[in-house]
Order: structure tokens, then C-alpha cells, then sequence
């Protein structure tokens, strides 16, 4: 089916459930109770989910299968954001134009930053990116002011003429962002007993989105073209002396995921119609490595399980304070509590940044697959134990989930 | 002419900390084979040891004057730092006032045992693993170092003031002939440029002239027959990766009155120093130092008004689009050997 063989199929099927049912799946805990707050079916939290699996899938293309790996992806999720802005600003505040041009303009980006940088590869490569993302950055801020908005951001006024939509909606606003009149900021809620659903319309599109650049890159994954790129990264010496010149290969990865980054750019601005520049620094580049790392390089579902985990665990950590530490260890004896308090109090809140580092050292010292490869080693663990003791009781064990690495 | 020759010397300072970073990083490299991507954290680390010694020193107690009052009519309260009262006032306020000279001292032990700890405890595991994972894993440790002092130390930059003596500046251009303040050159700046000078020398002559430094250097060219002979080469790489860390730390220890050190000074300078390292050639020692006062003084020209009229923004990205054209022209960079990295 489309193209799939029936694992891959399946595989899809499970995907888009899952991110269907998201809404209801991150809201396990009824509203009111002490563990609402790691609810995530929020629309924010979840546009996030999506845009950043996006950006992540696409940054895997490239260091995934070709092992290049590119600290300048963010210059692309910037480019990406601006050129959706000024669709807003110039023609209308739908969302298509605004992707579309993000696209073909990140895609230019790329190609020229890729035609240039893949002339070296390893470290080099990196600092090249790292090089073209940080002058595209000092930029935006300076000289392309009348571009970019430099320090305050690009964002939509009433004053832009935005030819094919209205200017000014009805109660003297700005217009929202919407797709042919669907407002992407209105949700529907839903209240089934103590729970509350809210199904965004913002979060379906971007959800529909991601699934489409899923599919995208699960073709490519399993194409002629994917079977050179991971050749590329087996032993590009060899590849080469084979006569073949790999370099447009790379560049096309490297041009596919650089759209990916624009894309994830547009819908950024379509949820949020501003654009910065700090979106081009090179934290963010760094983000993206951190997500596609933490998740499993080179797999499907990885970069996308990475974004989730990071932008889940940025938002609730972010929200922890003294007070709801002080809460949790209450129970524990109060000179131990303020010890465990103090330590804890390092990595939450504003030091989630911390955490985030720190786990991001340890996944690259201890399990360099990612969480797919922990998830992997768990499993086999589970089954070892069940071949050495088959009398063991099944049902004590969590049934192995049907596991897709790839 | 005199215009030239101002840029030349406001370049000296900024290239004066390139290079340190960048010899300490291609040291690094050289030595070990490792891409240090926290090299940045360590310079930041060394501007907050003059910060906390500083704050160490300037600590007070307060007394209650009653013969004097403040504006509200309560009685005034003085604060006088212990080592004030411990040494004579006029001895502890020298001290205090020399703080950045003395946290050269305070930094070097600190800065070597970071050094020594983060290798053998990090560093280590990861001479065999890609230059990707090196680099992903002291990105990592970068970040960490940098949030860490920015939970200790809060978000915003310390100013951190050079001894009285060294404010103020030196007229330059009435000793070379020119109108008087044309040619204005902070002292600090100069003792910087000197300091800078003093270590890099120290370096070389370390490695050039002790048999410690010729071992290193053998090291260097081939690990793995200098092993061979029985020398324990891992031991004397690891006390270079100390010696490496400690320059970049007294590189950040007298920048801190230059620029007021804040937690994300070390990325800042980082990403500038790779770029140093890289346009050098990777594993060059003096070709890093070269590099390092080359872009330094190339950048403060890009920032001239009429340049900038020309070109706008290229104040902005003079350094990497130097790197740019140098890596694609000479991939080995300006004085690396060859075959090094040249892929």
C-alpha cells in the first residue's frame, strides 16, 4: 500500500493513529488532580510536538543516513519562518502561501549553503554550517533590518496590505492565521467526566503535516536514493573509487532536509505569526541535534520520540518551582529535604537547560542509539529472560509493544 | 595612516584571546585528537574565577558607626572587608584592587585540575569513538559548565575592574609623531596584549626547549612509536590537556575587565576560535596563533565607518567569510601540515 511494504504499512497506520489520538492520549490525568500538570494535550504543547518531529525528521535525513552532521539547521527553521511571515504580511493571512514560499526559499538557501559546504566533509562540514548559520544570524539582527525586523522580530501590523485577505478582521484585530477561513487558533473541547479534551484545529494541520513529511521520509528511507546516502556514510573512499560521485546525493539530502527545516519554520509562524532572529542562533541548532540524538540517529521513529521528549519535558520542568519541591518531599525528613531540595533545584525551572545538557552528555556516552536503541535493549532483555525461563508467568511481564526501529 | 594604525592595535586584544583559546584547542587536537567543543566554557570558567576572587576578597563585615547617620536618620552602617581589618586598610585595599592580577595565580591550580578531571573523566572514553560523538558530548559538557555558573552566578554580566593603576589610557600616537588623542589605547588593553604575548612564548618555549614539551612534540608526530619506547604518553597528553585548559582559563581571567564576563562569554568566543583554529589549520600551533591575531585585527578593520559604508555588515561576518574562502581554498589551512584532517 502507497508504495509500502505491509510492516512499513502498518508502521504508518500505528503513526497516524497515535498522533490523531494525541489530544487524548496526553491528557491521562482528570483536570483539578495533583498530577494535571504533566498533562500535555494542550494546544501549544502539541503544535510543538509536531513542528519540532518535523524539523527533527528532516534534520535525520541528513545525519542520519548521510552522517554529515550540520550545526547550521537552524538558518533554515529562521528563513523558513520570515518568508512565511511576509506571506501573511503581503498576501493573505492563509497559511499555504506562506508554506509554500518557506519552502522554496529555505530550499534555495540550502542548496547554495549545501553547495558550499559539502565540498568538505567530518568536522569541517560542521564548522561550515556552524559558519554560514552564524552569519545568516548576525544578519538578520543587523544589516537585513528592513528584512527581518532585526532585535523585535518580524511581525504582522495592521498597517500591511495584505492584498488577497482583509487587513483589518471585524473586531479591528489582525486577522488571524487561518487555512481558507479555519481559524488555526480555535479548538473544540470536549469534557468527558473529569477529563477535557481540546482538539485544536492548529494542531490537526500541523499533525496532518508531519504525518505527510513522515510518509516522505519513510519513501526516501526505503529508496534506491536512501540506499546510497547510508552508503555515503558507511565509506564515502570506497563509494567514490566505485566511480560514483556522491556529492549530488548529499546535496539533495542535504536540500530535502534544509526544506523540512523551512517547513517547520512556516507552520512556527502560522501557529504564532512572528519570526525572530534568535530562531537562527546556534542553541537552536544545537536543539535539533540534541532531539534527533536523544531519540536514535538513523531511525524513523527517533527524531520524533526525541522532539517529544524534549519539548515535554522543557515544558513541564520548566513549570517546577521551590514551592513544588517543596510539596513533593514533604514527607521526608526536614534537614534530608532541604539537601534533596537543593540539589533538585539546580534542574528545574530555569535550570532545564542543565538537565537537558546533561542528559544530552549522557545518551552520547551510554547509548549512542538513542532512546530507540534503549528501547531495543529493554526488549531483548524481556526476551533473554523469557527463553531462559519459560515457566515464568507471562502475564507479569508488560507485553512487548509491537517495536519498529526503522 | 594613524586610522590604520588604531584598528591595528583595537584588533590586538580581541586577537590576543583567539589565540589563546585557539592554541589551547589545537593543542587539544593535536595532542590528543580530540575536537573539544567545551574549550569556550573553560575561558568562561577562568573569567569567573577573577569574579569569585574578587567577591572572596572584597567580603565584609559591617559595623555600626553611631556618630554618623544615613539619609533616614538611622545610624550609618560601614561595611569593611575582613582583609582590610586582617592587613591595614591601605594593604587590603591594594589587595582587592590587584584582584584580576592575583586570580592568575588563583586560576592556574583550579584551571588544571578542571583540565586533568575533565579528561580523565570524560575525554578519555572518546579517543576511539567519531569526531561527531566528541563533539556532541563536549557540546553537552559546554552546556552544562555554562548553566551551572549561570545558576551560581545569575544571567547578567559582572563587571570585574582592572587594578586602578592600568585605568585610563595611553596616547600612542604622541610617541609615534601623531596629534595627541588620536591614537588612544586603554593600559589594560596593552598589559593584555602583553600578558598574551608572555603566555603564548611560554608555551612554545615549554614545548621547544624541555624534554617534557620534546616528548609532547614526539607524541605528536607519532603516538604510537613513542609508546612503544616505553614513555607513558597518555599521562604527559593528559597534563597538556591541564596545560591547555589553564591558558584558556588565564585567557578568560584577564578578559574580564575587557568585557564584563557573563555565562555565555566561552560560546561566544568558541564558535570565533574554532573558526580561528580551523582557518590555522587543525594541529598547528603557530599557525593558530597567526590566525588568531589576523582575524582579530581583520575584524576590528571591518568595523571602520567607511568599510561598513561600503560593505554593510561585514563587521558582522568578516571571520567567517574568511574561514569560508580558506577552507574551500586550502582545506589544510594556512600553515597545517599536510595530509591533517585535509578531507
Amino acid at each position: 500500500m502507497l508504495g509500502l511494504n505491509n510492516k512499513d504499512f502498518r508502521f504508518l497506520l500505528i503513526v497516524i493513529a497515535l498522533t490523531m489520538a494525541t489530544p487524548i492520549l496526553l491528557q491521562p490525568f482528570p483536570e483539578g488532580s495533583v498530577m494535571a500538570q504533566f498533562n500535555a494535550g494542550y494546544p501549544d504543547l502539541m503544535q510543538r510536538f509536531a513542528i519540532f518531529g518535523i524539523f527533527a525528521i528532516g534534520f535525520n535525513i541528513l545525519f542520519g543516513l548521510t552522517g554529515y552532521l550540520s550545526f547550521g539547521h537552524a538558518a533554515f527553521l529562521g528563513a523558513g519562518s520570515y518568508s512565511a511571515v511576509w506571506m501573511f504580511k503581503l498576501l493573505s493571512m492563509n497559511v499555504i502561501p506562506g508554506i509554500i514560499l518557506a519552502i522554496i526559499v529555505s530550499g534555495l538557501f540550502a542548496l547554495l549553503i549545501g553547495y558550499i559546504s559539502l565540498r568538505r566533509s567530518g568536522i569541517y562540514f560542521s564548522i561550515l554550517t556552524l559558519a554560514f548559520a552564524q552569519m545568516s544570524f548576525n544578519l538578520a539582527y543587523s544589516v537585513l533590518t528592513p528584512i527581518t525586523n532585526g532585535e523585535t522580530g518580524l511581525q504582522v501590523t495592521l498597517n500591511d496590505p495584505r492584498i488577497l485577505g482583509q487587513q483589518v478582521a471585524a473586531n479591528g484585530n489582525v486577522p488571524p492565521t487561518n487555512l481558507f477561513g479555519l481559524e488555526m487558533g480555535s479548538s473544540f473541547k470536549l469534557p468527558v467526566g473529569a477529563w477535557e479534551f481540546t482538539f485544536n484545529a492548529g494542531y490537526y494541520f500541523c499533525a496532518v503535516i508531519a504525518i505527510l513529511a513522515f510518509y516522505l521520509s519513510l519513501r526516501i528511507f526505503r529508496s534506491p536514493f536512501g540506499l546510497m546516502l547510508r552508503a555515503i556514510k558507511t565509506n564515502q573512499t570506497r563509494l567514490n573509487y566505485t566511480g560514483l560521485n556522491s556529492r549530488p546525493y548529499t546535496l539533495a539530502a542535504f536540500v530535502i532536509s534544509g526544506m523540512y527545516a523551512g517547513l517547520a519554520g512556516a507552520l512556527l509562524a502560522s501557529m504564532d505569526p512572528l519570526a525572530g532572529a534568535e530562531r537562527m542562533q546556534w542553541t537552536a541548532s544545537g536543539e535539533v541535534v540534541l532531539m534527533t540524538i536523544l531519540g536514535g540517529v538513523g531511525t524513523m521513529m527517533g527524531p520524533v520520540l526525541g522532539a517529544g521528549f524534549i519539548k515535554y519535558f522543557e515544558n513541564i520542568f520548566s513549570k517546577i518551582n521551590e514551592n513544588v519541591l517543596h510539596q513533593w518531599f514533604s514527607w521526608l525528613p526536614d534537614g534530608l529535604e532541604n539537601i534533596v531540595i537543593w540539589v533538585a533545584e539546580h534542574f528545574v525551572g530555569s535550570g532545564w537547560h542543565l538537565t537537558s545538557g546533561l542528559l544530552f552528555m549522557l545518551v552520547v556516552i551510554f547509548l549512542p542509539g538513542g532512546l530507540v536503541e534503549g528501547g531495543q535493549r529493554i526488549a531483548a532483555m524481556f526476551k533473554r529472560k523469557k527463553a531462559d525461563d519459560d515457566s515464568d508467568d507471562a502475564g507479569h511481564h508488560p507485553k512487548q509493544s509491537p517495536h519498529v526501529a526503522e | 595612516m594613524d586610522a590604520i594604525l588604531l584598528q591595528i592595535l583595537n584588533g590586538l586584544d580581541k586577537g590576543s584571546a583567539y589565540a589563546l583559546i585557539a592554541l589551547g584547542l589545537t593543542l587539544i587536537f593535536g595532542t590528543l585528537g580530540v575536537v573539544n567543543f567545551a574549550h569556550g566554557a573553560l575561558f568562561m570558567i577562568g573569567a569567573f574565577c577573577a569574579v569569585t576572587l574578587q567577591r572572596l576578597l572584597s567580603l565584609s563585615f559591617e559595623t555600626v558607626d553611631p556618630t554618623k547617620t544615613d539619609f533616614l536618620g538611622n545610624p550609618a552602617k560601614i561595611k569593611t572587608p575582613y582583609i582590610e581589618s586582617w592587613l591595614g586598610p591601605e594593604t587590603g585595599a591594594a589587595i582587592i584592587d590587584w584582584s584580576v592580577p592575583l586570580a592568575i595565580l588563583f586560576s592556574i591550580p583550579i584551571m588544571l585540575f578542571v583540565g586533568y578531571v575533565m579528561e580523565r573523566g570524560l575525554i578519555k572514553h572518546f579517543y576511539k569513538r567519531p569526531h561527531a560523538d566528541q563533539i556532541l558530548v563536549t557540546f553537552g559538557l559546554a552546556i552544562v559548565l555554562q548553566e551551572l555558573v549561570k545558576h551560581y552566578y545569575g544571567a547578567n554580566p559582572i563587571p570585574t575592574g582592572a587594578p586602578d593603576a592600568f585605568k585610563g589610557s595611553f596616547d600612542f600616537g604622541v610617541v609615534l609623531g601623531f596629534d595627541p588623542n588620536l591614537i588612544i589605547y586603554p593600559y589594560w588593553r596593552m598589559v593584555y596584549f602583553a600578558f598574551a604575548a608572555v603566555i603564548i612564548g611560554a608555551v612554545f618555549a615549554f614545548l621547544q626547549f624541555t624534554t617534557f614539551g620534546m616528548v609532547v612534540r614526539a607524541g605528536m608526530a607519532d603516538r604510537e612509536t613513542v609508546g612503544l619506547l616505553g614513555i607513558n604518553i597518555d599521562k604527559r597528553f593528559t597534563i597538556m590537556f591541564g596545560i591547555a585548559a589553564a591558558v584558556a582559563g588565564l585567557a578568560g581571567v584577564m578578559y574580564a575587565p575587557i568585557n564584563s564576563p557573563n555565562y555565555h562569554m566561552g560560546m561566544d568566543f568558541l564558535v570565533l576560535s574554532f573558526v580561528v583554529v580551523v582557518v590555522g589549520g587543525m594541529g598547528s600551533l603557530p599557525g593558530a596563533v597567526l590566525a588568531g591575531f589576523m582575524l582579530g585585527i581583520l575584524e576590528s578593520f571591518a568595523s571602520m565607518n567607511w568599510i561598513k559604508d561600503i560593505l554593510p555588515g561585514i563587521d558582522q561576518i568578516i571571520i567567517y567569510l574568511v574561514a569560508i574562502i580558506i577552507l574551500l581554498a586550502r582545506p589544510r589551512g594556512l600553515m597545517g601540515r599536510k595530509g591533517v584532517m585535509e578531507d
